[in-house]
């Protein structure tokens, strides 16, 4: 039963290890996944700890639902205190890794302390041991899960493992597993680090047992019809997500040399049909490969096409690069995109982080704000590729003054430069935002303003208000589990009834991190696509357990709020620019320069954008500050934090 | 009935949805190492190919039975074991030159693809089609057809370069 996977609790200074079941009630109340994983966190991890002390709590875990007959259940979450924002560290993976560990047994990981000299950790059906690693310290992300399959002689081993700016503590490293699936947010890579863990291999072939798999095996068909015949899905199955940088692009949604522009011009080489073009000459014309289960396959396979990187294989581009490498330092090379790519997977590191860090330089450094001495002679200059790769080869190795200032993340680099240089870094609690531009979209404005991670897309952005859906449609959408009588509008430039879309979204995601399913198996870029209404039946089919659509809802709800109470805890408020539900004050002062007429002269309103927080947080019952209040914690059962049942 | 599993490797997308499907429906549990068919896989490489029995026509399994315990099903063509008869020995598994012959280890007996009694699973769930059900009549039709137009687009190209 996926009921039956445990919680093991590793602590890597004494080498102890408990393994405990996870009591029934905790299942109503958080479901499991990245829920579970807040509670967890919530209640071991020591106010204000330092994020990479022992005592930070890394939490590693898959969903309800991973390795069942749902769809698309692949996604491994993991969390901790972020050393990159000193707030909620989260960050979700797509890949083989959870279903592995759940078939090992385990649905949570709980490790703390800090290992002595670098260790991994390797659990087979139920047992856990910590191995040395001396001999994989210093190796890339790949030849570290192939070095440890042939260590332990088994080719099915799944390892989620850092690469080398995990290991030097970049604060923005990824935890990555397979060539390309990265926990990508929030330097979780760099906690793994900072506990000398380099990796947790996983192999699992004990029995989860379906409660009723003939239902369970009809309704996962029938899900998966139902996706694959969304338009959106189709695309994505052909070009991947650069699809949509490349559709925003030709919009005026995406940012370009540090958010000066919202369009990037003479893209042609990197549009996304050229990516796919690469990727059909170098891995043929089925280059699409796809996680666990799922049916979308939005990655594709290819080889560094020329230059020094030649002939590598890797995966991806995802939209991130193609904005990190392309759009954002204004390089229009796809060799430079597709070499960046590569780059930034073998050494373990957040592409999206890492390329606005470099554009957010290459700003200051036309602008005069750094010079030749900080860069160590490099002309870091927009368009110039050669210095974009040499950057990311420096921060990943915290090469050179500059190289080191950008690995610490944006804030402490900004206090490092000084001189007006935080007012250019395009930041939310510390973490860079996507590189869309949403000055044309006060919806998704509003979601990484207020996203518990820090600026991102994936908490509670509505990404289908592009699409000007009728309203009838719209309310049908955001008008259940729970009633909805106000206004919603279909036209993505107004601020009426988006701060409700974003509270419903950031719900529905965090129901789908709870069950450990995939966005794009929800209502995310597809409106047609599942939500809380298929999702009890799809609980009930593969677990026994039985939930309603509002029983979901109310669970995403407690989750979010215990976020939102770390966040706190750990001193986010309101107007903080740094730790605040804010953004940079180009949102507000520069309206977009390039693109469509509904996005040229757009800009955020700053009295509206505030009174749609206000309006967000009364949503979620919060006060003017963004603080629950009293009756929403005890509402949602939240009152007595931390219980310490876990 | 002359149909059977055929794999095109090419399209696979390496997401395993048919090795859990295959344990549901065989162990009412999911379970990909009791997958009647597996993906086997060169992730450095990108390559994956799913691997399955090809219930061959001189079956090594069949013939190295020592109790006769595995036998052709007469509807469908596909290689059965009759676990009354089977005594365990699992020489079926050494000689399987495809490793299509497994052990499952909590039932403590030999399983392989039974084609689900003729409408196989995994087909059902891969939407690429990596694996299919069909004749072996149409996949050498589909085959030739592939054939021959590598050698007319070559041909094509020959002349193109007056070649000839």
């Amino acid at each position: 039963m996926a009921l039956d996977r445990k919680i093991a609790y590793i602590d890597l200074s004494t080498g102890k290890i408990q393994i405990k079941p996870i009591p029934l009630e905790m299942r109503k109340k958080f479901i499991g996944g990245r829920g579970l994983d807040a509670y967890l966190l919530y209640n071991h991890a020591p106010k204000g700890c330092d994020p990479l002390g022992p005592e930070n709590p890394l939490i590693v875990s898959g969903g309800l639902l991973t390795a069942t007959c749902a769809s698309a259940t692949a996604r491994t979450h993991f969390m901790a205190k972020s050393p990159l924002t000193n707030l909620l560290g989260s960050c979700n993976m797509g890949g083989f890794f959870a279903p592995e560990l759940a078939w090992a047994g385990f649905h949570h990981l709980v490790i703390k302390g800090k290992a002595a000299k670098p260790v991994y950790l390797w659990i087979r059906n139920g047992v856990i041991e910590i191995r040395d690693a001396a001999h994989l310290w210093g190796k890339t992300t790949t030849d570290t899960q192939w070095a440890i399959r042939q260590e332990l002689g088994d080719d099915e081993i799944k390892s989620a493992v850092i690469g080398s700016a995990g290991e030097k503590l970049v604060r923005f490293a990824n935890v990555m597993t397979g060539i390309k699936n990265s926990g990508g947010r929030t330097g979780m890579g760099c906690v793994m680090g900072s506990k000398n863990l380099k990796a947790i291999a996983v192999r699992g072939t004990l029995d989860i047992k379906i409660a009723h798999p003939v239902e369970a095996l009809d309704f996962n068909k029938k899900f998966i019809d139902q996706i694959t015949s969304a338009k959106v899905s189709q695309i994505q199955g052909t070009l991947g997500t650069p699809f949509i940088w490349g559709a925003t692009n030709c919009w005026g949604g995406v940012r370009n040399r540090n958010f000066q522009y919202n369009q990037m011009e003479y893209a042609d080489e990197i549009e996304p049909e050229a990516i796919d073009d690469i990727a059909t000459r170098t891995a043929g014309p089925h280059h699409m490969t796809g996680c666990f289960g799922c049916q979308v396959h939005c990655r594709a396979k290819y080889k560094v096409p020329s230059g020094r990187y030649a002939g590598k294989y890797d995966e991806g581009p995802e939209y991130t690069s193609l904005g990190a490498f392309g759009g954002e330092p204004d390089c229009r090379s796809a060799e430079t995109v597709l070499t960046g790519n590569y780059l930034v997977n073998q050494y373990g590191v957040d592409n999206l982080e890492i390329g606005s860090l470099i554009a957010w330089a290459m700003e200051l450094y036309e602008l005069g704000i750094i010079g030749p001495k900080e860069t160590e002679g490099l002309e870091l200059r927009f368009g110039n590729d050669a210095a974009l790769l040499e950057m990311i080869h420096r921060v990943c190795t915290r090469t050179g003054w500059l190289g080191n200032a950008l690995a610490d993340g944006g804030i402490p680099a900004s206090q490092a430069i000084g001189k007006n240089s935080f007012d250019y870094l395009i930041q939310v609690k510390g973490m860079n935002n996507l590189h869309s531009d949403e000055r044309g979209t006060p919806g998704l404005a509003l979601n990484i303003a207020t996203a518990s991670r820090g600026s991102d897309h994936l908490r509670s952005r509505p990404a289908i208000d592009l699409y000007h859906l009728p309203e009838p449609v719209l309310r049908k959408i955001y008008g259940s589990p729970i009633p909805y009588s106000g206004p919603l509008s279909s036209e993505h430039t107004e601020y009426v009834g988006k701060a409700w879309q974003v509270f419903w979204q950031e719900n529905c995601y965090m129901a789908v991190d709870c069950l450990g399913i995939c966005k794009y198996h929800t209502v995310f870029l597809g409106a047609t696509l599942p939500n809380f209404e298929d999702w009890p039946k799809v609980i009930y089919y593969n677990t026994g357990l039985e939930f309603t659509p509002e029983e979901i809802w109310a669970v995403a709800e407690r989750c979010n709020n215990l976020e939102r109470l770390f966040n706190l805890r750990e001193g986010l408020t309101r107007n903080d620019p740094i730790k605040g539900d804010t953004l940079n004050h180009r949102y507000f002062d520069e309206p977009c320069r390039r693109g469509a007429p509904d996005v040229i002269g757009a800009r955020i309103d700053r009295e509206k954008f505030n009174a749609m927080v206000d309006e967000f947080y009364e949503h979620h019952g919060w006060d003017r500050d963004g603080v629950p209040t009293a009756a929403t914690l005890k509402r949602l059962g939240l009152d007595r934090e931390p219980t310490h049942t876990l | 009935m002359d149909k059977f599993l055929t794999v095109n490797a090419d399209k696979c997308t390496g997401c395993r949805l048919c090795e859990l499907v295959c344990s549901v429906v065989h162990e009412g549990v999911s379970n990909a190492s009791k997958s009647r068919i597996q993906v086997v896989k060169w992730e450095e490489e990108g390559r994956y190919i799913p691997m399955i029995c090809q219930q061959c026509e001189d079956a090594p399994c069949k013939n190295v039975c020592p109790v006769g315990a595995i036998s052709r099903d007469k509807d469908f063509g596909f290689l059965k074991v009759n676990h009354e008869v089977c005594i365990g020995c699992r020489s079926c598994i050494g000689v399987c030159p495809f490793g299509a012959m497994n052990y499952n280890p909590t039932r403590r007996r030999v399983f392989k693809c039974d084609l689900c009694g003729g409408e196989p699973q995994c087909v059902r769930f891969c939407e690429v089609k990596a694996v299919d059900f069909v004749s072996a009549g149409a996949v050498s039709a589909q085959k030739k057809r592939l054939s021959a137009s590598r050698q007319s687009a070559a041909s094509k190209q020959a002349a193109a370069l007056g070649e000839h």
